[in-house]
């Protein structure tokens, strides 16, 4: 642990948020700015015929109304990213063009001087619709009547087979074969600032700029670019403060060009904020993938294979990467397993509803849940413990780096350690103790385990849509603050106080004299942005690299100005100094002679090379001036964090309630360089999962009507809900880049949920229960209680 | 056709002509430039447009500005007003209460008064005093936490004089 990394650092980010000074897109305003509100389809799936807009456009304070129509051949499509073999891509155009697919689909903007005038005009909007029948049940869809989108003749976007390994003849050689179905519920993400985005176009510079609460401000410009035909070098997207994403502003949405467009029709600068109950039907929704598993094992426990067949709810249209987030969940199907044989069969199916894509763990969670419930299973088939069917599975530290049969190679792992350290600070032996005596009193106690694996510094190039590196500028400015460029894109995460920490850590400098700038494309240098638990394992190797190279060539400049040779310099508290004597160094072979002391006469301080950098008076030969460095770093691997969750839950007989009795999670994220921001992850993530678990799903009604469309009918967990969660970690650091992090980002939202609900179906297994679909609410279990008497 | 106001917000008198239907949370964001106070659901649900009115919580979302007419608003802005961060402010920054901050200035405003009224909580009745406040990112433990700290630096002398 140095003075600043691995430290609990308070965040610098927090004064101006805990003071209500923060702005976020909503929160700024240009003169003669106007406002932006979106007419959005109250059907699932219908013809327009026609759309007035006569009254609407005639309404006080309006400046302009858009329809379909007005627009479509003029913006480019909605881009998806996703390349799949015979992938299905319909035409999705910023508003609808002669159809809508969903309940939420934009068919219309109307765009005012004052919000207040904009929604008074919307109203004035008449459509006439002809209903069409709509496809909401992604496995009816498969019947192939009727059909989201008539000209591919068939609900099917794609299918695909991923794993290795001979399936069949695992599952043959296995003494037992457990089958059986699994759903995954639709989620919405919820973050707590809706989407917005501020549109500014000059005319004159014939320069647009946005400013989006996005994840990838970089990602975004190329795309909206491309969509408004415009030179991605005259578009600048700013992320000012994001209010939370979690996959759902990994994307890039209709409203972010429509925007753009807009203002450069009307050169007036144009806002667009979203309601929640626009973010409920129309920003992305997560998971929705209904499957069947087959596990195969031998009667002491070992698995010989595992076999998922899932149907994904897609939606109507591809976002930025809807089709391939179920691909994320083939990948991670051997968890923290041995699985000689594995195999996913996946078909993606287009429905009358919102598209799902990357809602935190995206496609993660899904694996994680199938295989460790799976785990579950086999335990209660073969009458073991689950703890002893995990173990038996489990690679050995030494089997690392650990092939697994869907293609990919662990970086690192310990799984035995953070299970053994989750049983011991649970007391798992006690509460099973606690749990006969309860069980004999007829109480209903379950434990839950599991031991997740997860894929995080996302990723190698070669394995992503679009880039998987990261970039980092530092520099040294005349005065010696330092200044970190991140194309990581953070929203809550906390990297202005990380990444100042590993600059803090190197340089020996006050973290006040740091700042870290993100997230305005006209500033920092391109980068990626902040998804797949990567922003501090790839981006902050990036600051690391270029923060080293900056040393280097102040040490030659320091070097050249004090008359010695580069390598006869020492560096601390951000002080540059010749050692003392040749001499002290050549006899240094005997151990007892100290390293040569620093010359305090010839030293130099880190702000006067950067001051002498600058002006450039007495350089040495052939060097740059300034005192800066870029650097993209390429991962050559992902890496893979683990570890174990315990619980303890009781079950209300009378009402199905859960209540937690304990929460323990044993993580190993690898390195870390704040405790407290780790913390906060991991507690965040958890809740996230409680919340699939036991409370949260979109519900469509079977005319594809959004049942769930306001916080009020959607139920994102409240304090109260919550236990107090017991954090401990393990440390594996990753080979895979020099500061040894893993990432975390997503972690307790994939670990946490199976883990929850294996315990609830342990405090049922007195019913006969051994497996309930999420989300269990108290309904689910009085209802599964209902169906068997206790033995 | 506007109605006039006069409210007094973080100590200041302001008067104001307002449409009837202008909701509190606009009237502070968009008339008084106090754009802490946030809009997260507009159902009462999120809690993220929480101030102080006369003293007591209240949604902001679901107010209409010419409702406080003659009242006394305190907002996120108005809690540090003489620069000096209020303890609630300064155990969510030691506490790391907060992540992406949208909630932020609705869970401090909501402590803020759950403190008044209670000046030692429990843990279990900081968790049911923010229930009307939700959050996506921390999982709520750092915010108890911060309460938590909150109460603590407070100490029984506030309990006391406030008694």
């Amino acid at each position: 642990m140095g003075r600043y990394v691995g430290q609990r650092v308070k965040r610098t980010e927090d004064p101006r948020l805990i003071r209500g000074l923060a702005h976020y897109v909503d929160d700024i305003k240009l003169p003669d700015m106007l406002h932006a509100v979106f007419l959005r389809s109250v059907h699932a799936h219908a013809r327009i015929r026609r759309i007035g807009i006569a009254s609407a456009t005639a309404s006080p304070g309006v400046v302009a109304v858009y329809t379909g129509r007005d627009v479509s051949h003029k913006i480019g499509p909605v881009p998806c990213a996703a390349a799949l073999p015979d992938l299905k891509v319909p035409d999705h155009r910023v508003l609808a063009t002669d159809r809508v697919y969903y309940v939420g689909h934009p068919v219309a903007v109307v765009v005012a001087t004052d919000r207040y005038a904009a929604q008074d005009a919307l109203e004035k909007i008449a459509v006439e619709y002809e209903e069409l029948p709509p496809v909401v049940d992604p496995e009816q869809a498969l019947k192939g009547k009727p059909l989201v989108h008539e000209q591919f003749g068939s609900n099917v976007a794609y299918r695909l087979t991923s794993g290795e390994g001979d399936i069949e003849s695992a599952l043959a050689s296995a003494d037992k074969i457990v089958r059986q179905r699994m759903i995954n519920q639709r989620l919405a993400p919820v973050a707590m600032e809706p989407r917005g985005v501020l549109a500014r176009y000059f005319p004159g510079e014939q320069e647009l700029t946005l400013w989006s609460s996005t994840q990838i401000p970089h990602l975004m410009r190329t795309q909206v670019a491309l969509m408004l035909g415009i030179a991605e070098n005259k578009l600048r997207v700013i992320t000012p403060e994001v209010g939370g994403g979690f996959g759902s502003k990994l994307n890039v949405y209709a409203e972010e060009a429509l925007l753009g467009w807009i203002s450069i029709q009307l050169s007036r600068p144009v806002k667009w904020i979203e309601t929640r109950r626009e973010n409920m039907q129309a920003t992305i929704h997560g998971r929705a993938q209904v499957g069947e598993i087959e596990i195969g094992c031998k009667k002491d426990g070992t698995v010989t294979g595992l076999r998922y067949n899932v149907v994904a709810d897609l939606g109507a249209y591809h976002q930025l990467l809807t089709p391939a987030i179920p691909t994320l969940t083939g990948l991670m199907l051997s968890g923290a397993y041995r699985i000689p044989a594995i195999q996913m069969n996946v078909t993606g199916m287009f429905t009358n509803k919102m598209a799902t894509d990357a809602y935190r763990g995206a496609g993660r969670p899904e694996a994680t849940y199938v295989i460790e419930r799976a785990m579950d299973l086999v335990a209660a088939e073969l009458g073991m413990d689950p703890v002893e069917v995990r173990r038996k599975n489990f690679p050995a530290p030494s089997e690392f780096p650990f092939k697994t049969a869907t293609g990919l190679t662990y970086d690192s792992g310990n799984y035995e350690a953070a299970l053994s350290k989750a049983l011991k600070i649970s007391g798992y032996r006690e509460l099973r103790e606690q749990q006969k005596k309860a069980r004999a009193e007829g109480r209903l106690v379950g434990i839950g385990v599991s031991s997740y694996v997860e894929i995080c510094a996302l990723g190698p190039s070669a394995a992503m849509p679009a880039g998987g590196w990261e970039s980092a500028t530092v520099r040294i400015e005349p005065t010696g603050k330092v200044t970190v460029l991140t194309g990581a894109s953070p929203h809550g995460q906390g990297q202005e106080t990380s990444f100042a920490q590993i600059v803090a850590e190197e340089l020996g400098i006050d973290l006040n004299d740091i700042t870290v700038i993100h997230g305005d494309t006209a500033i920092v240098q391109y980068g990626i942005g902040t998804f797949g638990s990567r922003a501090t394992a790839v981006g902050g190797t990036a600051v690391l690299v270029a923060l080293q190279r900056v040393r280097e060539k102040a040490t030659r400049i320091a070097a050249h100005l004090l008359q010695v040779e580069a390598s006869r310099m020492t560096f601390a508290n951000a002080r540059f100094s010749a050692l003392a004597a040749q001499a002290a160094a050549t006899v240094g072979a005997l151990a007892t002679v100290p390293a040569p002391a620093a010359d305090g006469d010839r030293s130099i301080t880190l702000q006067e090379v950067a001051l002498a950098a600058h002006l450039a008076k007495n350089l040495p030969p052939d060097t740059e001036p300034g005192l800066s460095a870029t650097y993209f770093f390429e991962p050559k691997n992902f890496t893979f964090p683990f570890g174990t969750h315990i619980v303890a839950v009781e079950i209300d007989r009378e009402t199905g309630e859960v209540q937690f009795q304990r929460y323990v999670a044993v993580d190993d994220c690898g390195k870390v360089i704040n405790p407290m921001l780790v913390d906060g992850q991991i507690q965040g993530g958890i809740v996230q999962a409680i919340g699939q678990a036991l409370y949260e799903e979109v519900v469509y009604d079977d005319q594809g009507q959004l049942i769930t469309g306001t916080l009020m009918d959607y139920a994102v967990p409240k304090a109260a809900m919550i236990p107090t969660l017991e954090l401990d970690r393990t440390e594996t650091p990753t080979p895979e880049n020099p500061l040894g992090v893993k990432g975390v980002g997503e972690a307790g939202t994939i670990g946490a949920t199976p883990a929850i609900v294996g315990a609830v179906v342990d405090a049922l297994a007195p019913f006969g229960v051994r497996h309930l679909d999420m989300p269990l609410k108290p309904e689910t279990i009085f209802r599964a209680m209902q169906r068997t008497s206790a033995k | 056709m506007k109605t006039p106001i006069r409210v007094r917000v973080n100590g200041v008198e302001h008067q104001s002509e307002v449409e009837p239907r202008l909701l509190l949370v606009h009237y502070l964001r968009e008339i008084l430039n106090l754009t802490g106070t946030h809009v997260g659901c507009e159902t009462s649900i999120c809690g993220a447009c929480t101030v102080l009115l006369d003293g007591q919580a209240v949604k902001a979302c679901t107010i209409f500005a010419v409702q406080v007419d003659g009242a006394e608003i305190t907002t996120i802005e108005g809690l540090a007003a003489d620069g000096q961060l209020s303890p609630v402010q300064e155990g969510f920054w030691e506490k790391h209460g907060l992540q992406c901050g949208f909630c932020t200035p609705g869970m401090i405003v909501t402590a803020t008064e759950l403190l008044g009224r209670n000046p030692r909580p429990s843990e279990a009745e900081i968790r049911h005093g923010l229930e009307g406040n939700l959050c996506r990112c921390t999982g709520y433990q750092h915010i108890v936490e911060a309460v938590e700290y909150a109460a603590e630096k407070r100490g029984p002398t506030t309990a006391r004089s406030r008694a």
